[in-house]
């Protein structure tokens, strides 16, 4: 493997010393602070205000730093986050089923497959019951029973009832709550909002991150901005996948922008494939649609048993059909994890027994429930979820079973951050999906909402001023330092270098094309031979791209295909890091399945003694593999052991 | 099937637009409304023409991005989507389809078929909110609330925020937006302390932007694609009379020691 690697020192995640539960308290004890007057001083840029950003940007504004927060959409309520559907976690116990902030910590560990970091997923956990208080004091309508308590469902891969919903709706009503916030401080003028900015390039001064360059997306005006800190909470990166159940505008344009300027990039193979999503339909397909996990609570997964079976669902007796993740899985059953379920599903189809006109779908049935609790019951629980799923299938889940296949959903992967979220670069934090923490090689779901509101509410608001305690005189930032005008202009350039191409091919081609081997060779299952090769393809879509991608119109408007070009541009990139990193780790964890690394039963098999770390890559150029950094992962709590659901 | 579009289009701000047609075939029925715009617009960018520009980003009907007047009705035909949420198969072989922006005062056009919402955002900011700090708040099962009301809040907490009341509205009124929030903020107990100041600040931020008065028509309702009901008009109605009578501002305190 020499040529795709090379190794060099060690990446301390600076963790506090003492016992895992006292870490947290001992370290907000004893970080430094910066004092009101103070705080005046000292400028923070936002990038994104999803969930992470909007409540990091609303909570720092209230301690009363300066924040300027941008986001691309044409408001923050926009942001992906609000598509989240399920629900959010949180070691209340108010079921009184046994759960506490270790469960949740160790469901999490267990979750990832034992690839994330003891110190913050324990803090995580701790922290996330503030966040359903703060959310309820925000006005966040959850779901209440007939006491007027907070209800609770349950999620995969666990056994108690954690997670904490508002219909199908969860990520709205969190996102609202956020965007609440956050506008109060915008109303109060403590937060400066750029929407419609897309930032193009991070600004370091003396190896600090002191910037970024963004673009007006209405005027096509390129500005400099600057701060003492800049925070980046702008998601993850499925796209790259052309196919996703993210929205249109989910990119990894600002990461990759960091991580050109030095950041470590951590995990990118480390991708979820989320079992439940509505099947593509056909090449016009734009963007895939998630059918909520909670589905598996009450929805019975199945295929027939007989191979190229043609009979509708419901003409298939009870005895003739699969329950496989049942059958496989008889402890956790249809709540398997995400990674077990969607590999569950490549298996059966793979192996012949898919269903529908494609033939690249199993069952998701509801008979059973229907009959228990009526459909209205089920209407009550999952109305809006039957809805949508009618109205894109033109199929009525009442009464044939759903047609589900897995679809990319969430990146675990992200830039790296240590304890504080700091990431390599000084001064850079990152946030929510667009950091690599907590999920390890597979995250439950439910958990990618607390963990950005926990990052956002809880966690950098007190780690950055830990930073900045030392800015406290430095004054204003200039914008007039060289460093800005060298990235200004090169952002310039590299816009006027797509509008001026002559080429022919819209930039969705590239897009396409680039999801197609992404997917093909660096999705569900991996092998060695189809990751190199897939480097070499992605190497020369890169080089045609730039020769033949056309993008009308100009720089100084409004100019969606140029949004798009530099979006591509970046997924192409980042395409080849991940399958460098897939490459690497000869292991299976978690959403990473190398198919040469498998148990005999087909489940995936780890590398502890070789691949017990987080891998750290740092950019060398398009084209030229990464360098590899290594954070070995030290568990001192809980025992690692193969991850059993059976 | 195959269509004729007849799509607004409009350089800039500033700039004069038109209605200009363009054919668009073998389009399939289980296509989208907006899957069937990018096959125009990546036909458009090989022909070397500048693509239609449309604001769009879930997809599944929940960020409240997409926007488009579709043959006279906010989101196109059909109840309870929006516009990325219709298909194709609500379309018939050789129809016409007419395709506009949002119209309103309060939301001027900035290029074809994106307009300038950012009004509603500057009536969240007057008070659509609860002042509360992130910090400790008590524990979120310290107050009950009873389911219906939870309920109730909910529904109205679902507004996306994409306009269609307005664009609806012969008036061009955003009251159904504005008491959606009203209506959701208040009926929680964590909502009561403010709800005098934030029905008339953001009743005066509704009307600075420019929106139209509402006089009933209720075809609002009809057309919002989360079915919110105008009864929350009516009770923004009752909160604000309540409020403007009764509503005196806090003594700006001078802190001592
Ligand atoms: C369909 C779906 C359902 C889900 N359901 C659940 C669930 O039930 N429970 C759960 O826990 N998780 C769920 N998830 C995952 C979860 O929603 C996301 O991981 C989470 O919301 C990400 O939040 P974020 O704040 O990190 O980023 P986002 O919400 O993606 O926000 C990114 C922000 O960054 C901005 N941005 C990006 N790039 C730039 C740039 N270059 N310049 C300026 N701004 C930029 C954007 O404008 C936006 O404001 C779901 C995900 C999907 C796709
Ligand atoms: S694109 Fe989000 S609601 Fe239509």
């Amino acid at each position: 493997m020499s040529e795709y690697r090379k190794e060099t020192s060690e990446l301390d995640a600076r963790a506090p010393e003492g016992p895992l539960a006292e870490k947290w308290t001992h370290h907000k004890d004893h970080v430094r602070l910066v004092s009101p007057g103070n705080k005046r001083r000292i400028d923070i840029i936002v990038v994104g205000t999803g969930l992470a950003g909007a409540s990091a940007a609303a909570s720092l504004a209230e301690m009363g730093y300066n924040v300027k927060a941008f986001c691309f959409q044409d408001s923050p309520r926009r942001a992906h986050s609000i598509a989240a559907q399920g629900g959010i976690n949180a070691a209340k116990n108010y079921q009184n089923d046994g759960d506490s902030t270790f469960r949740l910590f160790y469901d999490t560990i267990k979750g990832g497959d034992y690839r994330s970091r003891e110190a913050n997923v324990y803090r995580l956990a701790e922290v996330s019951t503030h966040i359903i208080d703060q959310c309820v004091a925000q006005g966040v309508p959850f779901a209440r029973d007939y006491g007027g308590l907070l209800d609770n469902r349950s999620f995969g891969g666990v056994q108690v009832s954690r997670t904490f919903y508002a219909r199908g709706q969860t990520g709205q009503q969190l996102l609202l709550g956020a965007y609440s916030a956050l506008s109060k401080m915008i109303g109060k003028g403590g937060v400066k909002m750029y929407n419609r900015h897309e930032m193009l390039d991070l600004v370091k001064v003396d190896g600090k991150a002191r910037g970024i360059i963004a673009r007006n997306l209405i005027t096509g005006e390129i500005e400099r901005h600057s701060a003492h800190a800049v925070i980046l909470a702008t998601g993850g990166y499925g796209n790259v996948f052309f196919l996703s159940t993210n929205a249109m505008g989910s990119n990894v344009t600002a990461n990759w922008k960091a991580h050109k300027k030095g950041a470590y990039f951590a995990n990118p193979c480390f991708t979820q494939i989320h079992p439940t999503c509505i099947p593509v339909s056909g090449d016009h397909q734009s963007k895939l649609t998630l059918m909520s996990e909670s589905l598996r609570n009450d929805g019975r997964i199945w295929v027939p048993k007989q191979k190229g079976d043609t009979r509708k669902p419901n003409l298939i007796p009870e005895d003739e059909r699969d329950y496989y993740l049942e059958r496989r899985y008889p402890a956790f059953g249809n709540l398997v994890p995400r990674d077990v379920a969607s590999r569950a599903a490549k298996e059966r189809c793979d192996a012949g027994y898919g269903v529908g006109a494609s033939k690249m779908a199993v069952y998701l049935d509801f008979a059973d429930i229907i009959k228990r609790i009526g459909a209205d019951g089920v209407a009550a629980k999952y109305g809006n979820l039957f809805q949508m799923y009618e109205k894109i299938t033109d199929e009525n889940p009442y009464e044939v079973p759903m047609r589900i296949y897995p679809a990319v959903h969430y990146t675990m992967g992200g830039l790296w951050v240590d304890y504080n979220l700091m990431s390599n670069v000084e001064g850079l934090y990152v946030l929510g999906e667009a950091n690599f923490s907590d999920h390890g090689s597979n995250r439950l779901g439910a958990s990618a909402l607390m963990q950005g509101l926990a990052d956002g509410y809880f966690v950098v608001p007190y780690t950055v001023g830990d930073y900045l305690a030392d800015d406290i005189r430095t004054g204003p930032i200039s914008i007039n330092l060289p460093e800005f005008e060298q990235a200004e202009k090169a952002v310039k350039d590299r816009l006027a270098a797509f509008v001026n191409n002559k080429g022919s091919k819209p930039v969705d081609y590239y897009h396409r094309q680039l999801g197609k081997i992404v997917w093909e060779q660096c999705g569900m299952s991996r092998n060695a031979e189809g990751l190199k090769q897939a480097i070499i393809d992605i190497n020369a879509l890169r080089e045609d791209f730039y020769k033949n991608v056309r993008v009308p119109g100009g720089v100084n408007e409004l100019n969606q295909e140029l949004e798009k070009a530099g979006r591509v541009a970046d997924f192409i990139e980042l395409g080849a890091l991940m399958c460098q990193d897939a490459l690497d780790r000869n292991e299976s964890c978690g959403g990473h399945f190398r198919e040469e690394f498998q148990t005999p039963e087909g489940e995936a098999l780890r590398d502890d003694d070789n691949y017990a770390y987080v891998a750290a890559w740092e950019y060398q150029g398009a084209g030229v593999p990464a360098i590899l950094h290594k954070e070995e992962l030290v568990y001192e709590n809980i025992k690692m052991v193969q991850r059993s659901y059976k | 099937m195959n269509l004729k579009l007849k799509i607004w289009r409009q350089k800039g701000p500033k700039a004069e637009g038109k209605m200009v047609e363009y054919p668009v075939n073998d389009v399939s029925p289980d296509m989208s409304f907006l899957e069937m715009l990018d096959v125009l617009n990546d036909h458009l960018v090989e022909k070397g023409d500048e693509p239609v520009a449309f604001e769009h980003d879930c997809r599944e009907g929940i960020c409240g991005s997409c926007s488009l007047y579709i043959n006279g009705e906010p989101h196109g035909p059909g109840r309870g989507i929006t516009t990325c949420q219709l298909h194709m198969r609500s379309f018939k072989e050789g129809e016409t389809v007419y395709i506009e922006p949002w119209r309103a005062k309060a939301f001027p056009i900035i290029k074809d078929l994106v307009t300038d919402r950012s009004a509603f955002d500057r009536i969240v900011q007057s008070g659509g909110f609860i002042s509360v700090n992130t910090g400790s708040p008590v524990d979120a099962n310290a107050i009950p609330i009873r389911k219906e009301s939870a309920d109730e809040a909910f529904d109205a907490a679902t507004c996306i925020g994409c306009g269609a009341c307005v664009a609806s509205c012969k008036n061009a009124s955003a009251m159904l937006f504005v008491s959606a929030k009203v209506s959701h903020l208040s009926l929680l107990p964590q909502g009561q302390p403010q709800a005098k100041e934030r029905v008339l600040a953001m009743v005066a931020q509704m009307d600075a932007e420019g929106f139209g008065n509402c006089t009933n028509t209720q075809a609002c309702e009809v057309e919002c694609p989360k079915g919110i009901s105008i009864e929350h008009i009516a009770r923004m109605n009752r909160e604000y009379l309540g409020a403007a009578i009764s509503y005196s501002p806090p003594k700006a305190t001078v802190g001592g020691d």
